[in-house]
């Protein structure tokens, strides 16, 4: 288990490098610069000679390799760099607005989970009932209507009943309880809706693949009370791949919260996001998809390592 | 998907070559209604989609002033966007560019998916170890950096009224995604002892991909097509709401919801129900498909 | 003299009284709440550009001179107590007033007019100065006393005074400018209303009252709230809501029906014209776009008149105007107006011309690509109207919005064919508004990359007249070549919508939206 984990972890590291490398050329593959968009796109008059020299404060005038060579050696040391646009360092601007998404996105996992372990595990239990097509279409219906238009409904709705709209600045949790909820549960459930269908399906599938194992029957068979053998083993075993979905769409979820977060305009990762790769602001965007991708390793990695955990054959493969 | 977990191959479920086409629907008809009714949904989608000309009552790019923002009635059955612009035609040119962006997106990913995880499995090894190294970078990178740099680098490249670009954008994720799942699928035929026979017996790497791995994988492949459908044009929604995607005046659903529509929700509601409702529809439509589409060809295959 | 100056200052505080009295009394406290659509890259008023940095950050600074809102374009003092200009038009002279003080309580001085106005002449490395060529008829900055400061001129500028006005000249402390030439970057210290407390990357910006504001009694406001709201329908529902009480740059004529249905008479709405317009402009180095034949049938075919009309419901356009804005005292008037090629009411006869002009230039089944901002309001509008009136003529467009960066980029770079810009500056001043159609070596917003030395010609000759009749007569000529020649032309006019709640009191809407942002005078009736 032990060369197991350390073979995973050493195998993040080449992916980690792509990724930079991916991000750094593609970033610098689009025609325009911040500079550009900073001082002319209002209709700045600005001479060349300005230009030139803004560039070179921000050090877009080095050459690629040393501006990779830079920003990679800074990497090591955990310094971001500064951001191209606002000039304060990388690291505090997102740290400013990962609480955010990072709520909107445990919140979802839980009401998702909330809602499609119950759910998908009915479905399962009375398989081909009208029990089962009802939760059915309502996990497909979930992937199929769009979170943000989802999240536009939901303000139309507030706004036309009750003439009210999530309150716009955000405070954390454990200041003001009652204003974080009521301007964070209303993504929340915006994405929980898509987040449980995924998960209820997954439920389902699962616990009907464990109703037919062997030792369920068995203990059917043997006359244990149908309500304990589903509690007591199905349950428990179908509970992993479940796991693993969830875990999947929370990674997915940071760096999917982009489109809702326009629509609630909340000051999160995502929207900063979208932001920062329209300005073409470098640095941002960089340690962005950095974070974004290590999230998404990591969680992919603890599920597997789950995995390997609980069924040998994976290891020795 | 996960990369621990080894999906069986489908070794039985390649359609027999002289079923008749109709016979093969029937029967998927009767067996699962559900997907017969997803594939309705599409039939109808795509018969509208391409005669547009014909079943929309106005040119979708026709403006009107003198009937901006109408109710729905008998003259716009959905109503008008704020341009006079009848939002049922504009619904129905819309499922064109969703039908095409989504399947020719699909269709692009899932096979490139398939061949890059057809060759992974067979070959092996070092090439296997790059290839899914490759695979992860792309599973970890964000997508909305990759459509937007694609979509900015390459420009925008129209042939039919379809940006291909953004059709590139769209089905780079999922590659990666395909490619695993056609990875294990054939994986497991590859450690079958005639492929060995096959190639102790002299036969051409080509040969054996061919006539043995690919009409193992042909059903996974299959599933997972129609299901990207559904997220391909899910995502170019969410891009041309960004406006990323899709740009103005080409009608668009993700696009006829952005902008000026949230705006007039009280004055014109029809504006985000009809184009939100149309993606809704047609997603869900090829998710029913896709399901009903995986218990008929390979009821263990997950995704 | 000591009596006849108190008898003075009780005449003034009478007739200031009776003045107030006529009006409602401003009442005192409360924190105006406002949303901002955009938010500012740092805090450096020189090198800034947007109405996004104007609306959080011109309530903390002072100018020399300001623009008097209800009497736009009049320009009153700031800093300045009073001012002279020589008759040669080459010396101006401000007093500064006696009593100012920055925010840190150190006392504003004439160094320190002297010190910000040599940061936007000659910016020190690092810094951007964007305005620096506005200022370059200035040869030298004096300061006889701590309260007199002198700016030297080279010749007569017609703007100049305006420039003074200016609400990007944000005066600094020299002493802080001493110790790093950047530091109002990131830091802000200004002798206006409102002191600084905190700017929430992404979320809001929170001004106080500044007590010792020269002003004795203003601002009224006990501080100010800006959200930064991006997206369009979050901002009008906050509005709706009343979590923002005002947004100052401006709303959509749909958005201003919206609300004032919803909030019936809690809000009032506030128009006027906007100095803003969007600009079909041709990359000239292009074929067919450097014949003069085809841009003007591209402009021909534009039915500005009904196009103003059914646009100003859905979109922030309004007013068609020449190159200066219709209602600005330098402005083409409508009989003028509808000389000019494509400005005619007899929309079948100017496209038979457009039609005429492209077959004599030889263009048949024109197609080109129409390069335009994914910016919404009123881009996209403007866009599709353009496209669908040159559909008309038989032109075939194709419409390519694309997202800022690459937009300025490829508009920059002469890689588009035709595109939609705009020309939008803080005030009406022809200096400013013309700039955009000048030769492009001397001008860094044309994007036509054309040359016309006549249009330069004139464009210094207008600047340098002294007197109102003869600038007038210069600019009608500019205006008639440039339209002529067609290399850049003005669409419709912006027409400004202010939404806001009716307990907001002594905001005046003016033509800019970036000007009258300093917050002084405004008062909460609550």
């Amino acid at each position: 288990m032990l060369r197991y984990t350390a073979k995973r972890i050493l195998l993040m590291i080449p992916t980690l490098i792509g990724v930079a490398i991916l991000v750094f050329i593609l970033l610098r593959l689009a025609p325009g610069d911040i500079v550009e968009l900073k001082l002319l796109a209002e209709g700045g008059q600005v001479s060349p000679e300005a230009l030139a020299a803004e560039r070179a404060r921000l050090g877009l005038d080095k050459s690629y390799w040393l501006q990779f060579v830079d920003w990679i050696s800074g990497l090591f040391v955990g310094d971001f760099g500064i951001s191209m646009w606002t000039g304060r360092p990388v690291i505090d601007e997102i740290a400013s607005r990962l609480e955010l998404s990072l709520q909107v996105a445990i919140m979802a996992t839980i009401l998702a989970t909330a809602i499609a372990v119950p759910l998908g595990t009915l479905a399962a239990l009375f398989k081909d009932t009208w029990i089962d097509h009802v939760v059915r279409v309502f996990a497909i219906a979930g992937l199929a209507v769009p979170s943000f238009w989802l999240g536009m409904l939901f303000i139309m709705g507030l706004l036309l009943t009750f003439n009210w709209i999530p309150p716009l600045t955000y405070t954390p949790i454990y200041k003001d309880p009652l204003g974080n909820l009521a301007q964070l549960i209303w993504p929340a459930l915006a994405v929980g809706y898509r987040y449980s269908a995924v998960a209820a399906r997954m439920t389902r599938s699962t616990v009907i693949e464990v109703l037919h194992e062997d030792y369920i029957r068995t203990a059917r068979a043997k006359g244990v009370y149908e309500r304990l053998v589903v509690a007591r083993h199905a349950m428990r075993n179908a509970l992993l791949p479940v796991i693993t979905v969830i875990g999947l769409e929370f990674a997915f979820l940071i760096g999917g919260l982009v489109v809702t977060e326009q629509v609630f305009n909340l000051n999160g990762i995502g929207k900063l996001f979208v932001q920062t790769v329209t300005r073409g602001d470098y640095t941002m965007v960089q340690a962005l998809v950095m974070l974004i991708a290590a999230f998404f390793i990591v969680i992919n990695l603890l599920v597997d390592l789950l995995y390997a955990a609980l069924d040998p054959r994976i290891r020795y493969k | 998907m996960n990369a621990g977990r080894a999906i069986p191959a489908a070794a039985s479920s390649a359609p027999g070559r002289g079923r008749l086409l109709l016979r093969a629907t029937l029967r998927f008809a009767a067996t699962q209604p559900l997907g017969a009714a997803g594939l309705v949904v599409i039939v109808a989608m795509l018969v509208a989609a391409m005669f547009a000309k014909v079943v929309s009552p106005y040119d979708p790019l026709d403006v009107d002033y003198s009937a901006m923002l109408s109710s729905p009635s008998a003259a716009h059955l959905l109503g008008t966007d704020d341009f006079g612009r009848d939002i049922l035609s504009r619904v129905i040119y819309g499922a064109r560019t969703a039908l095409a962006i989504g399947f020719l997106a699909s269709f692009a990913g899932s096979s490139l998916g398939a061949v890059i995880g057809v060759v992974s499995a067979y070959f092996g090894g070092r090439v296997d170890m790059a290839i899914q190294r490759v695979m992860d970078i792309l599973l970890a990178f964000p997508i909305i950096v990759l459509a937007l740099s694609v979509v900015a680098v390459l420009g925008k490249f129209v042939v039919l009224g379809l940006d291909l670009n953004l059709v590139v954008a769209i089905s780079i994720p999922i590659v990666p995604k395909v490619a695993r799942v056609v990875r294990s699928a054939a994986l497991a035929v590859c450690v079958m002892p005639y492929i060995d026979a096959a190639r102790a017996a002299g036969y051409s790497d080509g040969r054996i991909i061919f006539r043995h791995i690919i009409p193992n994988v042909v059903a996974p492949y299959l599933i997972m097509l129609t299901a990207f459908m559904a997220q391909a044009i899910l995502l170019e929604a969410s891009l041309s709401f960004l406006g990323l995607g899709v740009t103005e005046p080409t009608p668009a659903w993700g696009l006829m919801l952005s902008g000026s529509s949230e705006q007039f929700y009280r004055e014109a509601p029809w504006m985000i129900l009809f184009p939100g409702l149309a993606i809704s529809l047609a997603v869900f439509a090829f998710n029913l498909f896709g399901d009903a589409l995986r218990d008929w060809l390979d009821p263990k295959f997950k995704i | 003299m000591l009596r006849i100056a108190t008898l003075a200052v009780a005449l003034a505080a009478a007739s200031a009284l009776a003045t107030t009295a006529t009006a409602e009394a401003p009442k005192k406290g409360g924190v105006l709440k406002f949303a901002v659509s955009a938010e500012p890259p740092n805090y450096d008023c020189h090198g800034a550009t947007s109405f996004a940095f104007i609306h959080p950050v011109r309530p903390h600074y002072s100018t020399l001179l300001k623009f008097d809102a209800p009497k736009y374009p009049k320009i009153k003092g700031d800093l300045a107590d009073s001012w002279t200009v020589t008759e040669d038009g080459l010396t101006y002279t401000f007093k500064l007033r006696q009593n100012v003080k920055f925010h840190d309580g150190s006392p504003l001085t004439s160094a320190d007019v002297k010190a910000s106005y040599e940061r936007i002449l000659n910016p020190p490395q690092g810094v951007v100065s964007i305005r620096k060529a506005a200022y370059a008829d200035i040869t030298a900055i004096e300061t006889p006393d701590a309260h007199t400061v002198i700016f030297k001129l080279k010749a007569p500028n017609a703007a100049m005074l305006a420039n003074f006005a200016s609400p990007w000249d944000c005066i600094y402390s020299a002493a802080k400018l001493k110790q790093d030439p950047r530091f109002p970057e990131k830091n802000i210290l200004g002798t206006g209303p409102f002191k600084f407390v905190e700017h929430a990357a992404g979320s809001h910006w929170v001004g106080e009252r500044f007590a010792d504001y020269y002003e004795p009694g203003k601002p009224y406001l006990d501080g100010f709230r800006a959200f930064f709201i991006t997206n369009t329908a979050a901002r009008v529902n906050a509005l709706q809501a009343g979590e923002v009480l005002t947004e100052f740059r401006g709303h959509s004529p749909a958005d201003r029906d919206k609300l004032t249905k919803a909030l019936g008479d809690k809000v009032e709405v506030l128009e006027s014209a906007w100095v803003c317009s969007l600009v079909v402009t041709f990359n000239t180095q292009k074929k067919p776009f450097d014949d003069a034949r085809v841009r003007r049938a591209l402009s021909f075919a534009i039915d500005r008149w009904k196009g103003a009309e059914a646009l100003s419901k859905i979109a922030l356009v309004r007013h068609v105007g020449g190159l200066l804005r219709p209602g600005y005292e330098l402005a083409a008037n409508e009989v003028e107006l509808a000389k000019l090629p494509g400005w005619g009411k007899d929309i079948a006869k100017a496209r038979a011309e457009a039609k005429r002009l492209l077959q004599e230039a030889g263009v048949k089944d024109l197609k080109f690509k129409f390069t335009n901002r994914n910016i919404p309001m009123p881009y996209t509008p403007v866009g599709i109207f353009l496209i669908n009136e040159w559909r008309q003529i038989g032109v075939q467009v194709e419409h390519e919005q694309l997202e800022t960066r690459l937009y300025t980029n490829a508009l920059r770079s002469g890689n588009y064919e035709a595109g939609l810009d705009f020309n939008c500056d803080f005030m009406d001043e022809p200096n400013l508004q013309l700039i955009k159609y000048i030769s492009a070596d001397k001008s860094s917003i044309n994007f036509g990359r054309y040359t016309d030395r006549k249009l330069d010609e004139l464009y210094e000759k207008q600047a340098r007249a002294t007197n109102a009749k003869d600038r007038a007569r210069f600019i009608r000529e500019f205006e008639a070549h440039a339209l002529q020649q067609a290399y850049t032309f003005p669409t419709i006019w912006w027409h400004r919508i202010i939404v806001q709640w009716k307990q907001l009191k002594g905001w005046d809407i003016t033509p800019s939206h970036y000007l009258n942002q300093d917050l002084a005078d405004v008062w909460l009736n609550q």
